[in-house]
């Protein structure tokens, strides 16, 4: 007999992708031109995009902090890379390379700051994020700005109804997200979301762990603002972006089923709890109801997302466990 | 009795907030050198207006933080209360509208905090998450109210002389009122059960809880009162624009937990006095004001860069924060 045991996270993912499936097909279904590999790749595209920022969103949150810059770094990458992700090949190369290095920088010195300054993470991204959109503000001051055509086009095309951009989540999940959570840092993350105490006595390297966690916090929020460069082949400055991603990032790391408090969740988890998040939208087109309430919606999805984890407290007998 | 009196005021005044006070003249020193008229009368008590819309906000998310808590629905609470104080004519009627626009803004603020504390206090969801869902309800039901245009944005004449009027010669409106709000905020937190409540509850709600007291009761007050001085700022806002539009409140969430946590209230909730509040809503209110006088920017456009005033005030802003944070908003080591 086959026994299914499940940590926490992998139920969460579950949950998610279970969530993602039942809406999708509801969406399919009601859409009137079918799943078209044109439809697929939209809505991969658009899910791409949040996947990224919410995956940036879900490293420093294992270890129990919380990251308010993670849209601003993105704008600042889709702002950058719409003026250096031009010209001949190598141009490019150079322009791509720059846009990450800058992101991965942007995300280090959250971790700096937060580390070496003994300050609150919240405060400090708060505030980081106010610079990183300024700086944003300043080689965008008006939306605009280029991408290398072929580059762009080949990140957000399909090849047999396979999109590039849920590739490139597949190779960001690889290539970063497992060989981090193998590392000796990435196991100490966890271990500090957990008990930042018992992980201190146990030589845990915390601080370390820490400005890695938000350096490739920075990392991914900069592919993110990379594939925005791609699907929108220009650049903009815009507060609301800004807000609505890292807004929403939040959102899908809850229903990814990574727990606020530290210690437990996944990166593939918060992927599918960005598909979640975007297909909220969808849905509302394909059941015609007004657009301007999207922003209704996916509050009230969020709410309901960490209401559920609420569902704790009506079993809890002794009331005095409610109050760590 | 005097010199008792003197005492208790005195011990209001921590080190982080003469430090902010001491920031605070400071930059009015470096800015009275840019431009002398910076330490004119006049232009203090127009600073002191300005401060007062921060000031009525910062208070209510200065309790919400002391009690361990932070309320990021800011934005668009702020948002509602213009919104629906400027849009009761048409949905009271005219009647109504005109004499409750004012009350009814503000109800509308503490019905989000009473949703939030409900959620915070009652379902222990965390406070930063669940308001920022609220945030977004709001921001989904404001703008679906009006339907992406703005039907009734109009302030009523009685906003109007909330925000700009002079009802003691001298002192504008909001400054009284805030001067007010303040008083009634300090002898609450020193002097009622309620006060003592809420920095007990910071520091070790457990023991609070064991003692009695229904400290979820008190955590959804909090939220309540937030919500009630987010929505006067809306009024207010609205009133001195004479309108109300989408996103009025968006550039208030970093200011005032900013100004909050450099008065030297500690984010982890439990310690802070109302006085260093002041001194940070100031101090954040003059360092905006610098930068739009001084214009940075204007020297970097003599080096042939062209870079929008928004940039600085950004930058500069966010730079300045960390960097008092730095200077004395650190954590202890607790090891």
């Amino acid at each position: 007999m086959l026994q299914l045991r499940l940590s926490a996270a992998q139920r969460g993912v579950l949950i998610a992708v279970a969530i993602f499936a039942a809406m999708f097909a509801v969406y399919g279904w009601k859409q009137p031109v079918g799943l078209t590999s044109n439809v697929i790749n939209t809505a991969s595209n658009k899910g791409a995009l949040l996947a990224l920022v919410a995956m940036a969103q879900t490293l420093p949150v294992l270890t129990g902090g919380l990251d308010l810059s993670v849209g601003a770094i993105f704008v600042l990458s889709n702002c950058l890379a719409s003026s250096i992700v031009v010209g001949d090949p190598l141009s490019t190369a150079v322009g791509v390379v720059t846009v990450l290095l800058v992101g991965t920088l942007c995300g280090a010195t959250n971790g700096i700051i937060i580390v070496y300054g003994r300050l609150q993470p919240l405060i400090v991204t708060l505030a980081m994020g106010a610079v990183y959109f300024g700086i944003a503000l300043a080689l965008r001051p008006q939306p605009g700005g280029s991408v290398n055509f072929e580059l762009a086009d080949f990140m957000t095309r399909s090849t047999y109804a396979v999109p590039h951009s849920a590739v490139l989540l597949l190779l960001v999940v690889l290539l970063i997200w497992i060989p981090y959570r193998r590392s000796v840092l990435g196991r100490a993350a966890f271990a500090i979301g957990s008990a930042e105490q018992a992980a201190y006595m146990s030589g845990v390297p915390i601080a370390r762990a820490k400005v890695l966690a938000f350096a490739l916090s920075g990392l991914l929020a900069s592919i993110g603002g990379l594939l925005l460069t791609a699907v929108t082949y220009s650049g903009a400055a815009k507060m609301s972006i800004a807000n609505d991603y890292t807004l929403n990032s939040i959102g899908a790391v809850v229903i990814g089923g990574t727990s606020l408090f530290g210690g437990v969740g996944s990166a593939v988890g918060s992927i599918f709890g960005a598909f979640v998040m975007r297909t909220v939208g969808d849905l509302l087109i394909v059941f015609d109801i007004n657009p301007v309430l999207q922003p209704l919606f996916v509050g009230l999805v969020l709410l309901v997302a960490v209401c559920a984890g609420s569902l704790r407290v009506l079993r809890i007998k002794n009331k005095l466990d409610l109050y760590r | 009795m005097s010199a008792l009196k003197l005492n208790t005021l005195f011990r209001q005044f921590d080190q982080a907030t003469l430090i902010a006070f001491a920031c605070i003249v400071v930059l009015l020193l470096i800015g009275a050198l840019a431009e002398p008229a910076f330490l004119s009368p006049q232009y203090l008590i127009q600073q002191l207006h300005t401060a007062a819309f921060l000031g009525v906000v910062a208070t209510g998310v200065m309790l919400v933080i002391l009690l361990g808590h932070i309320d990021l629905s800011i934005p668009w609470t702020i948002g509602a209360g213009g919104m629906m104080a400027t849009g009761a004519t048409g949905i009271l009627g005219p009647e109504f509208g005109v004499v409750l626009a004012v009350p009814f803004g503000i109800l509308c603020g503490v019905t989000i905090g009473f949703v939030n504390g409900l959620g915070v206090a009652y379902l222990r969801a965390p406070a930063m998450i669940f308001t920022l869902g609220m945030n977004a309800v709001a921001q989904g039901l404001m703008v679906y109210h009006t339907g992406g245009f703005a039907p009734q944005d109009r302030a009523t004449p009685f906003m109007r002389e909330l925000a700009v009027g002079h009802l003691v010669p001298g002192i504008p409106n909001p400054l009284l009122i805030w001067i007010v709000l303040g008083a009634v905020t300090m002898f609450m937190l020193n002097r009622t059960t309620l006060g003592r409540q809420i920095y007990a509850i910071g520091n070790q709600e457990r023991a609070v809880f064991l003692s009695g007291v229904d400290t979820r009761k008190v955590v959804l007050i909090g939220f309540m009162i937030s919500g009630a001085c987010a929505a006067a700022t809306g009024v207010l806002l609205a009133g001195w624009a004479n309108r109300s539009y989408q996103a009025m409140g968006d550039p208030y969430l970093l200011p005032t937990i900013a100004a909050v946590i450099l008065g030297g209230t500690n984010v982890l909730g439990g310690r802070g006095k109302y006085i260093g509040t002041v001194a940070g809503v100031i101090l954040i209110t003059i360092l905006q004001s610098m930068l739009s006088v001084v214009q940075p920017q204007r020297y970097f456009a003599g080096l042939g860069l062209e870079l929008p005033a928004d940039t600085f005030r950004q930058v500069v802003f966010g730079a300045v924060i960390i960097a008092m944070l730095l200077l004395y908003g650190r954590q202890k080591v607790s090891r």
